[in-house]
């Protein structure tokens, strides 16, 4: 396990210094002078001066990425030049509300979609299988945003249950069933269309494993059919199940940014939305550093859980 | 000379066999997948109007009337009723219409045609090419892929044009991948290496041999891209990245309707549900497709 792990992070060496290179770039990306995009037309030849010294825009590109990346390596993002204060500290304070965010749609969706699979699985083309079978399709086609709002208008401002913005009530709140009542429908919203694809691959996963000869022998020695399905099955179908929910754990970091915009979330993709429509360069550089260096560490996670899971993959 | 001879008239037999029994899938799957069948009607239906939008006897998309705001469905002049500004919303959901199909057809096309080229280089020759595209694609997969998008938009600047340009690069890896793959493996079958030992180049290889065995796995994922491409549009159109005021576009009315959701659940539910109508049936035609494409799903 431990050259696995070795390996697995020199493997990340070339990802990481590929996604600093992208990261980089995207100030590099516009065609016209990044400076006059950031101040605007009417700045002054010396304040479009500070900031390029300022930014090192007044470097070859090798430098500036090689000073961009040793400043980086420090924890020093540069400061927002919205905010006027460092972008690390702005960040990472938003950050948490991400990780609460996603940390709950990722425990929901799992959870029911899991569930929801393999209910599914153990009584194929029951009304519970084609329901959800149709609940996918339109789990996949539905826009989040668009269902946030409609998730919105009905349980918070037609029947008033939930509130249906921010993160806490700003009067009187700021307890955890306050925080508990205002996630429930960015996190129902976000984790959505996540349950519907872990539903139907632990189906389509435990399918296979339920028709295997070893389920037959078990059942056959009078093993209890919940130990049968949970125990001989689901344990078996774990691998694919935990890529997927891996693979969503990303997507559900980029979803956010969609789901904290609808219902108000102070996460970083609100801050990366204002950060962009304010030209604030280094800030949405920071936002997309740590939501990407995240993604990197999860996936990470899931390769790491997978070896743990399964030894075959750590000797291939 | 005979292999020569032998190997066309084998070919050429192949392919009469395919198309014909192609025509029979589509046939059979037509006749047991109506749901397919009505999507694609409503898919002909939706790109029609979006087409013929400038002929059709529509209000203009973009017209403020200020007195006419926010009315509700059904209202004389307006089917679909207004919006805040007083625009016609049956106009601006047909005139959307076109930017949101656009939208999603081209990305996909344009993230299409680049992961196939890649991805034929980079499963085809070993060495620097397929190194350079698959350490690009690793690089590119490791952001998450809204995010990616809205990192490009943000060096590129807000407008429809770019977050066009960022969505087709974010796009693209998945078809590298995929082609990659199929390449790989049909590098080492007998014809390759038949066609190779009959003297033909690569381009002739790649063009004759290895392309037409492209073209379902590549159908197949185009048509469940074009969905996906419309949603994240008019994702970015939602967050002001896309589509600018005042043109219309279904992501930007969500957005600019959001704050009269109270009054006027309309301004909000119709874009919404055109979104969604498109898209799903999108991909049920997307999996009827598949259904007819992927050898492997039918033999299960």
């Amino acid at each position: 396990m431990r050259r696995y792990l070795a390996r697995r992070l020199l493997l990340l060496v070339p990802v990481l210094a590929g996604v600093s290179v992208v990261i980089f770039m995207v100030l590099h990306l516009s065609p016209g002078d990044p400076v006059e995009i950031m101040l605007g037309s009417q700045a002054t030849q010396e304040d479009r001066a500070r900031l390029r010294a300022e930014l090192g825009l007044d470097q070859p590109l090798h430098v500036q990425y090689g000073r961009w990346l040793g400043h980086v390596a420090r924890g020093d993002l540069g400061r927002s030049l919205w905010m006027k204060r460092p972008v690390l500290d702005e960040v990472l304070g938003r950050f948490k509300a991400t990780l609460v965010l996603t940390g709950t749609a990722l425990l929901l969706s799992s959870l029911a979609g899991v569930a929801l699979g393999v209910a599914s699985a153990t009584r194929p083309n029951s009304v519970l299988d084609r329901l959800s079978a149709v609940a996918s399709l339109f789990g996949a086609s539905m826009p989040t945003f668009w269902l946030g709002i409609v998730l919105m208008v009905i349980f918070a401002l037609w029947l008033g249950w939930l509130p249906a913005s921010g993160m806490y009530a700003a009067y009187g709140g700021g307890d955890l069933r306050d925080l508990l009542a205002h996630l429930v429908l960015p996190a129902v919203t976000l984790a959505a269309a996540s349950v519907t694809i872990i539903a139907r691959l632990t189906r389509a996963t435990m399918l296979e494993t339920l028709g295997q000869d070893y389920i037959r022998t078990a059942r056959a020695k009078g093993v209890v059919e919940r130990a049968v399905v949970l125990r001989h099955g689901l344990k078996n179908a774990l691998i694919p199940i935990v890529t997927v929910v891996g693979v969503q754990a990303g997507y559900l970091l980029g979803g956010a940014v969609l789901t904290e915009t609808v219902f108000a979330w102070p996460g970083v993709g609100t801050l990366m939305v204002q950060g962009i429509l304010a030209r604030d360069f280094p800030l949405v550089q920071g936002c997309v550093l740590v939501v990407a260096l995240s993604f990197v560490l999860v996936n990470l996670a899931v390769d790491l859980l997978y070896a743990w899971l399964d030894p075959r993959i750590r000797y291939e | 000379m005979i292999v020569r001879v032998a190997d066309g008239g084998r070919a050429d037999a192949t392919e009469l066999g395919a198309e014909g029994r192609l025509t029979r899938s589509l046939a059979r799957v037509a006749r047991g997948n109506r749901l397919a069948v009505l999507a694609a009607l409503g898919l002909l239906a939706a790109a029609t109007l979006a087409l013929v939008a400038p002929w059709l006897p529509l209000l203009d998309p973009d017209a403020v009337d200020t007195v006419e705001r926010l009315r509700q469905p059904l209202t004389p002049g307006h089917a679909l009723g207004t919006d805040e500004f007083g625009r016609d919303l049956l106009a601006r959901l047909v005139w959307g219409a076109r930017v949101s199909l656009l939208a999603g057809v081209v990305t996909a096309a344009a993230a299409m045609l680049i992961g196939v080229t890649l991805g034929i280089f980079g499963g085809f020759y070993t060495g620097w090419i397929e190194n350079v595209v698959m350490r690009l694609t690793d690089i590119l997969m490791a952001f998450p892929y809204i995010l990616l998008a809205i990192a490009i938009v943000a060096g590129l600047g807000p407008g429809l044009r770019n977050a066009m340009i960022a969505i087709a690069i974010v796009g693209f890896p998945i078809y590298a991948r995929l082609v990659r793959g199929v390449v790989l493996s049909l590098r080492e079958r007998e014809f390759v290496e038949a066609a190779r030992a009959l003297g033909s180049d690569d381009a002739r290889i790649l063009g004759r041999h290895i392309l037409p065995h492209l073209l379902s796995p590549v159908i197949v994922a185009f048509s469940l891209d074009v969905g996906a491409k419309i949603l994240a549009t008019a994702g970015l159109s939602f967050l002001g990245l896309g589509t600018q005021p005042p043109t219309a576009d279904w992501g930007s009315m969500l957005a600019t309707g959001r704050q009269f959701v109270i009054l006027s659940p309309h301004v909000v539910l119709l874009p919404g549900l055109a979104i969604f109508g498109i898209v799903l049936a999108l991909n049920l035609l997307g999996d009827a497709l598949r259904d007819v494409l992927d050898p492997r799903i039918q033999a299960r």
